[in-house]
């Protein structure tokens, strides 16, 4: 009796599920932007704001202010996001710097590359990805969205952009990326989610195939 | 049957199933808010400024699930639960538009052991909401009325409640009649709008109107305070600054306005 | 709508936390890890959405306590709770 469940009468979901080819498995499309944090917003002024890559051990990193950040190559990609939760918005339009002309500029210290990173943020928030993934033009560190600058309960003043996979990848007010030799789970993969997060292969927890 | 007040208080280590809840009544209480009136099978009995969590299940297994505050006293037979309808939410338009009597509904609880209130307890009693907050402060305030006659006497109360217009005054006829008791007092404060010949606050809660319809700090009353997640922390943080012990002010945040 | 309005708090999950704990801990005083300042798990801010439920500390934001149900699994970080006293009811 238990495993029944009890079903409400007259309720549904008002997500209706839109044409396929699109939705990877399981989700449905909002024309909303959902905000979904797991802590407070921070507020980090552009003057302290930087961005680093912080080799593997401890050794050298590449750091760069606001303004030296935004004289890099800026790119403007247009892509759908998918979000664990399940909604998944087309059409994005965002503003920044790809994550190759960052690891390129690392390499060119002498950041010697590492098979993962670990994003980490303002406010603690980390979360961990295969080199791969973020690498041949597929994530970006953003500071526009919709033609304006991104909002901080968005990430702003600049957050990840990892499209391709679940939106918790893309990680929310960041600061830098840690090279790791082997892979360590961030905050969200520490509680059970997904160590890549592929939305097309429903990649949502630890031990999904 | 009715639980035993003087027994009481539901023991905390009881176990938490979801159950299927009956409809019994539904009655509007303003253009945005509803009552429930439920009979829950098995219910322990609970303490006023509890909550239950409700579980609505769809047919293709979609699942939502949100927090609802007891109403009703604990002397009370039924459960009663007042919702106010979000207009973008997953569960209040279903409670406010569809369920209906004979209805089922799964829900679990009675949950909670902080944001709650007993006579007992003693006070004297500040009871600030905003909105839908009001809806745990009154079964405060239910429990308070349906006490002895000499517990009341020694443990004042009042209670500051903030709505939009006076058609958002939820429970407004039963708060005229319980502000004829001595003992309690109560304040109303109009955000948006206030009719002809309105006689109470038309603002925002504000640290003159706590400072007006509270007690002071030397007095250590306790404090509930619940309603929208900004008005709560505004509140909380007014009466500290008041010099009330944080301790003795308890918050229950309801998320963003509706 | 700016995360800060749309928290709950400790409350909310009351339910979820007594899936875990077997008893009511909204009342349970937890001193946090990060600052030691102590607090009723009530009292806790929620950021709690359908990934997890995420406790912080009023205080300084640590994260108290971690909860996340995946399949199979309900994950507890507790790391951020220094110390727990639970009232005998």
């Amino acid at each position: 009796m238990a495993d029944t469940p009890f079903i409400a009468r007259g309720f549904h979901s008002r997500r209706a599920p839109a044409a396929p080819g699109r939705l990877p498995p399981g989700q449905y499309e909002t024309r909303d932007f959902p905000v979904l944090s797991a802590g407070p917003t921070p507020r980090t002024p552009l003057a302290k704001w930087d961005f680093t890559i912080r080799g593997v051990d401890g050794g050298k990193s590449v750091r760069w202010s606001w303004d030296e950040f935004n004289a890099l190559p800026h790119e403007t990609p247009k892509v759908d996001i998918h979000c664990v939760t399940k909604w998944s918005k087309f059409d994005t339009t965002w503003e920044g710097i790809s994550v190759d002309t960052l690891l390129s500029a690392a390499q060119a210290v002498g950041i010697e590359s590492a098979p993962y990173v670990m994003a980490f943020s303002d406010g603690g928030y980390t979360t961990n990805l295969p080199t791969a993934d973020v690498t041949g033009g597929k994530a970006w560190v953003v500071f526009g969205y919709d033609r304006a600058p991104l909002p901080p309960e968005h990430g702003g003043p600049a957050r990840l952009l990892v499209p391709h996979l679940y939106f918790w990848k893309s990680a929310k007010w960041v600061r830098g990326l840690q090279l790791l030799p082997n892979d360590q789970p961030g905050f969200w993969e520490q509680l059970g989610y997904h160590d890549r997060g592929d939305p097309w292969r429903e990649q949502r927890y630890q031990g999904d195939p | 049957m009715i639980p035993d007040v003087a027994e009481g208080v539901t023991r905390t280590a009881q176990r938490l199933d979801w159950r299927v809840a009956k409809v019994t009544e539904v009655h509007n209480e303003t253009k945005r808010t509803r009552t429930l009136v439920l009979d829950i099978p098995e219910w322990p009995g609970h303490r006023a400024g509890q909550h239950v969590d409700v579980r609505l299940v769809a047919e293709d297994g979609y699942q939502a699930q949100r927090s609802y505050s007891i109403a009703s006293p604990p002397e009370s037979a039924r459960v009663s639960l007042t919702v106010e309808r979000l207009d973008d939410g997953e569960v209040s338009p279903y409670l406010c538009d569809v369920l209906g009597v004979g209805d089922g509904l799964e829900v679990r609880g009675p949950i909670g052991g902080y944001f709650v209130w007993d006579v007992a307890q003693g006070g004297p009693l500040l009871l600030v909401g905003g909105g839908s907050g009001v809806v745990p402060l009154m079964a405060m305030l239910r429990h308070y009325v349906a006490a002895d006659r000499s517990m009341r006497a020694s443990v004042p109360v009042r209670l500051l409640y903030s709505a939009r217009t006076v058609d958002d005054i939820i429970y407004r006829d039963e708060l005229q009649q319980l502000a004829d008791c001595p003992e309690i007092r109560v304040a109303l404060a109009l955000t948006r709008a206030a009719p002809e010949g309105w006689r109470g606050y038309r603002r925002r809660i504000d640290r003159a109107m706590l400072e007006e319809v509270g007690w002071p700090a030397a007095e250590q009353p306790r404090t509930f305070v619940c309603g929208p997640t900004p008005l709560v922390e505004s509140v909380a943080n007014l009466l500290v600054a008041l010099g009330h012990d944080p301790a003795s002010v308890r918050t229950e945040r309801f998320g963003p306005t509706g | 709508m700016q995360t800060e309005e749309m928290r709950l708090d400790g409350n909310a999950a009351g339910g979820a936390l007594r899936e875990i704990f077997a008893r009511d801990v909204t009342a349970a005083l937890a001193r946090c890890g990060g600052c030691g300042a102590t607090a009723p798990m009530g009292a806790l801010l929620e950021y709690g959405h359908e990934m997890g439920v995420i406790l912080r500390c009023p205080t300084c934001d640590t994260a108290v306590l971690r909860v996340a149900h995946t399949p199979g699994w309900t994950r507890v970080d507790v790391v951020g709770i220094s110390f727990l006293m639970i009232p005998e009811n």
